[in-house]
């Protein structure tokens, strides 16, 4: 939102609709929640104020602190992976040839499978009895079990978010490079650039918009993972793979442990908020500089 | 002429490997029986089976998920739409009092995760007595196919040039006939890639749309879950399930194809 535009409070007219219905999907809900977290309820005619003993309680929750961390390592380690990967994937491709379009659209696929189905076919997949990669690893005798080890579950988990992620920074990654001018390259190669100052010089620089958004998606997005994991592991072996979002469904919908679970909600939005916030105004304050 | 080592090549097709094997094994387990899956292994089906398509196509839990998951897909996609374009217009050309911090505030709604929203959607949505209907499904996922359409579409529009608004109000055109018969043609893939996405997140999501359906209403994606959970998995019928959640994401995305990349990017490639 840049250049120069009118002033003109009409436009508010516009944005009306929007707000009506994010009032009636985000405010009103997001209101409940926040009430729930400063009471107890034993049920819905008896509750009473408890200030803010819940967040204290969180805030100490062993669980919940094992929870955050399990959490924190996942986003990071797919983030280090899924970055650098896309870009590569996406310098692999050709940009006017006739596979293009097939290639663009391969890439998409995993995009646009249901979270459960994802989980489900990584499960069919990974299976040690009749799953190809399961199999496959045992033949080569190495012991392959997600199911009852941590460290199998947890580089499973890992190897299916970067299955069904990389993709969006290859995409974006390839909308970076397609809009980088020839004649940007020819002025490289005048001046003898080397393939890695070529990157690290003109596309790097070019790719920082797109990557940005990419970096903000995969944060938020990892930081909310739910699907995938519970039908994948469950959570398991023992605790092993569960994250925020599941321990959180568990306490609200399973335990129907309300103030509590509330209290946990307003503290994980504020922590997801205030990860994007960080990256983002870093991220921004270093470019006007 | 991008420049581009022969080490790129060799990621982009170790990564096609990577990206095709699941996809291959859950068609092959779709084509086989049972007993194929449980037998001895094997890399291509002994023999081809199409009865796990066709225990689909002929249990109405099945094909009513299909039916469920579509209705409220296509609701939210429309009301998505419909709020977001003017919405969008408004903030590509015009400043107004509190635009900065209302388009941020909209944002926050995309990161806020759907488990926070979990029991108090149940609660509203039971209240106002649309539980169990695909439109309370529909209104949940707004939570974020709404403002990520406002800041797809808003990338886009800003990127056409203010000159066509002056031109259309010279020629002597009301707002409507410009906005209607002018704007929106011209943005046509912006729209198309924004249906690709409400389509897209609206259809994988699993919590909030197993969360806000009963009995009569329930969606693809929670009748696969309780096949799951249910003791003595169905492999072959899951797995052919599973591929055909996977087709109408290859059919939308097919007629997106050419302004896909710059959707992705969310209108901001410069």
């Amino acid at each position: 939102m840049t250049s120069f535009k009118p002033r003109n409070n009409r436009a508010w007219l516009g944005v009306l609709p929007v707000l009506l219905i994010v009032a009636f999907s985000a405010v009103i809900p997001l209101m409940t929640v926040v009430n729930y977290s400063v009471q107890d309820i034993l049920d819905f005619n008896s509750r009473f104020f408890v200030g803010f003993e819940w967040y204290r309680e969180t805030l100490r929750d062993p669980r919940f602190i094992e929870a955050f961390l399990r959490q924190l390592l996942f986003s990071f380690t797919i983030l280090l992976i899924e970055v650098p990967l896309g870009v590569a994937v996406a310098k692999g491709i050709n940009r006017n040839s006739r596979f293009t379009a097939v290639t663009l659209i391969l890439l998409a696929i995993p995009l646009l499978i249901p979270w459960n189905v994802v989980g489900t076919i990584w499960q069919i997949y990974a299976r040690p009895d009749i799953g190809l990669l399961g199999w496959s690893i045992n033949a080569l005798g190495i012991t392959y079990n997600y199911t009852t080890e941590p460290l199998h579950a947890w580089v499973t988990l890992i190897a299916m978010d970067v299955w069904h992620w990389t993709s969006l920074i290859a995409l974006l990654a390839f909308a970076g490079l397609t809009s980088i001018p020839a004649p940007y390259y020819q002025a490289a190669e005048l001046d003898g650039a080397s393939r890695w100052q070529v990157f690290r010089y003109v596309e790097l620089p070019r790719l920082r918009g797109v990557l940005i958004i990419g970096v903000l998606l995969r944060l938020m997005d990892s930081f909310m993972i739910y699907t995938e994991p519970f039908v994948l592991t469950g959570g398991g072996p023992g605790n092993a793979t569960t994250m925020l979002s599941q321990h959180l469904a568990t306490m609200a919908v399973g335990q129907f442990d309300l103030g509590p679970a509330a209290a946990f909600s307003v503290i994980y939005f504020l922590f997801v908020l205030l990860f994007c916030w960080v990256f983002y105004t870093s991220v921004v304050r270093s470019d006007d500089a | 002429m991008m420049h581009k080592g022969r080490l790129s090549r060799v990621v982009l097709l170790l990564y096609g490997v990577y990206l095709l094997l699941p996809l291959y094994w859950l068609l092959s387990m779709a084509l086989r029986s049972n007993a194929d899956i449980m037998g001895d292994f094997s890399f291509l089906p002994p023999t081809i089976t199409w009865g796990n398509f066709g225990e689909i196509f002929s249990n109405p839990v099945w094909y009513e998920g299909f039916v469920h998951s579509l209705s409220y897909v296509g609701i939210n996609t429309v009301i998505s739409l419909a709020v977001a374009i003017p919405a969008a217009y408004a903030f590509s050309r015009y400043r107004f009092l509190g635009d900065k911090q209302l388009f941020f505030w909209l944002l926050t709604n995309r990161m806020a995760p759907p488990a926070v929203f979990l029991l108090p959607f149940f609660q509203l949505y039971s209240a106002v007595g649309l539980f169990d209907t695909p439109l309370a499904v529909a209104l949940a996922h707004c939570l974020f196919t709404v403002p990520l359409s406002v800041w797809i579409l808003e990338g886009f529009f800003s990127g056409v040039p203010t000159e066509l608004d002056e031109m259309a109000q010279i020629d002597g055109h009301s707002f409507l006939h410009f906005f209607l018969r002018i704007f929106l043609p011209v943005n046509r893939g912006a729209i198309g890639v924004t249906l690709f996405f409400c389509f897209m997140f609206s259809w994988v999501e699993l919590l909030l749309a197993r969360t806000l359906s009963g009995a009569s209403s329930k969606p693809i994606v929670v009748v696969m879950t309780r096949t799951v959970s249910a003791s003595g998995v169905d492999w072959g019928v899951l797995a052919a399930a599973g591929v055909l959640t996977v087709l109408p994401g290859v059919l939308v995305v097919w007629f997106v194809r050419k302004d896909l990349v710059k959707g992705f990017a969310l209108g901001r490639v410069s």
